[in-house]
């Protein structure tokens, strides 16, 4: 069997990648695309390839980012050790979550999520003395360069895809599959589906939480409204997911990229090419404008997941050969 | 000790008694035919044995243990089998790879799961249809697949649900052949069908049911000259 190179090549171009981008805010978005590439798998293995639709990610997502920040305004331990501990406490608390919702099919469980992330929220929000509230937690960072971060957040969605990779092609990975396709069928096969839809969750709830925790690092500062943000993390999340492709182990890295490039354009205006021309023609509705374009990035995500949904519903990855086709049709000989 | 017991088990759907005290016993090694018109309790019977609805009365005993209780993938564990009447493939999976998912019950390195999932599906003669998407066969073939995916859990009974219903006459001589070979291998067979010409040539025995309760026991000569069976089937006036 010929050993797929694409992977290697990718992984290659990724560790030179900061070297030849020099630019500290592309860095930046390459960071952030990263974290997300982790988030997406996570995403992805629970509800992509499990069927269980986690419409609650940022649960997980500032629960790790919270045990980082923790770990240094409170026990002044360094929030480094957030990676493991963030990820592991996510799944202490997907663990019990699991194990009571999963007795609820279908949407029942979509909306379980939806109130953890909420309840999250609000606790962060109200225990002060913990969590400082809607402060927020300052944590110092370790680096100025962005250059180390990178490198964490890069191994970290390298662990992310190689789990969901491992996962998928082992017992486990056909038994998630079997319960998406049909849990009756699934039961009658002998299969514990109670079970093994936490051990998906844990495993996803495990990814998200890690990379909770890169995000306190990172930015050395979280606020509930942030890390438990239903726009910002949950739906990011979904869209990650979809836009790369449901159930696909590329899928999560090629939305990640989409996702993080369509949210920096609609926040900068077209990266600033708004401004320059209102800027540069005195046209005085473009400052108008620009304030709309940023604000309209929540229905821009809305539209592109309709887009999505319509031409390519199993994501880019999932309809790579007939989005090949439509691209290059006209290069083809006829044979 | 019976190999399979049913026990005066019940099943309500709202306050209608859909299986009312229906009790049964299957040996080692046999085909045993259930039999009995539409909405009799056929399926419903397969869904207690199987776990997936709860008893209100009675008790299911395999090997000599109570199974009833027990969840759907436990039964499954113990060696109880299953086919669905309305088949349920894996939709989006291979054929191959719907069996594999279920040899993993207890063959654990994957490769073990290949190789008996290609065995499974070598003895059902899915063979040609091994790489297709489950959900493009053809519906023979996936009355076959829901046989092929169930012996690859490697049971000691199975529930065979009308898996020949709706097949053209060289298909159902095939399903014959093929139930015949699963019986012949050791497994034993609890068979729903309502050709009778299927029913009345392979089994060792039938159960004839009609609204939820026994009507008849025997071997299929006895059953099918039952009056009770001639009027559930027929209608009150018929006169052999
Ligand atoms: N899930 C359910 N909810 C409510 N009623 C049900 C359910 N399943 C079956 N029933 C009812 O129970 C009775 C027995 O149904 P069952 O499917 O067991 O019959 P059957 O003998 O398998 O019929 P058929 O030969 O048509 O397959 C019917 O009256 C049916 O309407
Ligand atoms: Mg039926």
């Amino acid at each position: 069997m010929k050993r797929p190179s694409g992977p290697f090549l990718l992984l290659g171009l990724l560790l030179i990648l900061p070297l030849m981008l020099r630019d500290a805010y592309y860095q930046h978005l390459m960071i952030l695309v990263l974290m997300w590439v982790a988030i997406g798998s996570g995403w992805n293995l629970i509800s992509g390839f499990t069927g269980q639709v986690l419409f609650g990610a940022a649960a997980f997502f500032g629960f790790g980012a919270y045990t980082a920040a923790l770990l240094s305004s409170k026990l002044g331990v360094s929030a480094w050790w957030g990676l493991p501990l963030g990820g592991i406490l996510s799944v202490a608390i997907a663990f019990p979550f699991g194990w009571i919702c999963f007795r609820l099919r279908g949407p029942y469980f979509a909306l379980a999520t939806l109130a953890l992330n909420e309840i999250f929220r609000h606790v962060a929000t109200i225990w002060e003395s913990l969590t400082d509230g809607m402060i927020g937690i300052l944590v110092m960072q370790t680096f100025i360069s962005k250059l180390p971060y990178y490198y964490v957040a890069l191994a970290i969605a390298i662990l992310s895809i190689v789990t969901v990779d491992l996962v998928m092609r082992s017992r486990w990975g056909y038994y998630f599959v079997s319960i998406r396709e049909d849990q009756d069928a699934a039961e009658s096969m002998g299969i514990d589906t109670l079970y093994y839809k936490m051990l998906s969750l844990c495993i996803s709830a495990f990814l998200i939480g890690i990379a909770g925790a890169l995000y306190t690092n990172y930015m050395g500062f979280i606020d509930p409204k942030v890390v438990f943000s239903l726009h910002e993390i949950s739906i990011m999340a979904i869209l990650v997911g979809i836009v790369g492709g449901v159930g696909t182990i590329y899928g999560p890295l090629v939305g990640a990229f989409i996702m993080v490039a369509v949210q920096e354009i609609f926040r900068t205006g077209g990266f600033g090419v708004l401004h320059f021309i209102g800027q540069s023609t005195g046209w005085p509705f473009m400052s108008g404008v620009i304030k709309y374009v940023s604000e309209a990035h929540v229905l821009s995500f809305g539209i592109l997941v309709i887009v999505v949904i319509l031409f390519l519903p199993n994501g880019i990855v999932g309809d790579w050969s007939l989005i090949r086709k439509s691209l290059f049709k006209s290069k083809k000989p006829a044979v | 000790m019976a190999f399979f017991k049913v026990q005066g088990i019940v099943k309500f759907f709202g306050g209608l008694a859909a299986v009312n005290g229906v009790s049964f016993e299957v040996k080692e090694g046999e085909i045993c035919g259930l039999i009995g018109p539409n909405g009799s309790g056929k399926t419903t019977i397969f869904n207690l044995i199987n776990g997936y609805f709860a008893l209100a009365k009675g008790e299911i005993q395999f090997q000599g243990e109570k199974i009833s209780g027990l969840k759907t993938h436990q039964i499954c564990q113990r060696g109880v089998g299953r086919t669905f009447q309305v088949v349920k493939p894996l939709k989006r999976m291979t054929v191959l790879d719907n069996v594999i998912a279920s040899a993993f019950l207890r063959h654990h390195p994957r490769s073990d799961a290949v190789k008996l999932a290609e065995e499974t599906i070598e003895f059902c003669g899915l063979t040609h249809y091994k790489d297709k998407i489950a959900k493009s066969l053809p519906i023979a073939s996936r009355k076959r697949l829901e046989i092929t995916r169930a012996l690859a859990t490697q049971p000691k009974l199975i529930l065979l649900d009308e898996t020949a219903a709706g097949l053209n006459p060289h298909e159902l001589e095939e399903a014959i052949r093929l139930i015949k070979k699963i019986r012949d291998s050791g497994i034993t067979i609890i068979i729903v069908e309502h050709i009778m010409k299927v029913i009345m040539t392979i089994s060792d025995h039938i159960v004839a049911i009609n609204h939820g309760m026994v009507i008849a026991k025997g071997t299929p000569a006895e059953v099918v000259s039952n009056p009770e069976v001639i009027k559930a089937y027929f209608g009150e006036d018929y006169r052999a």
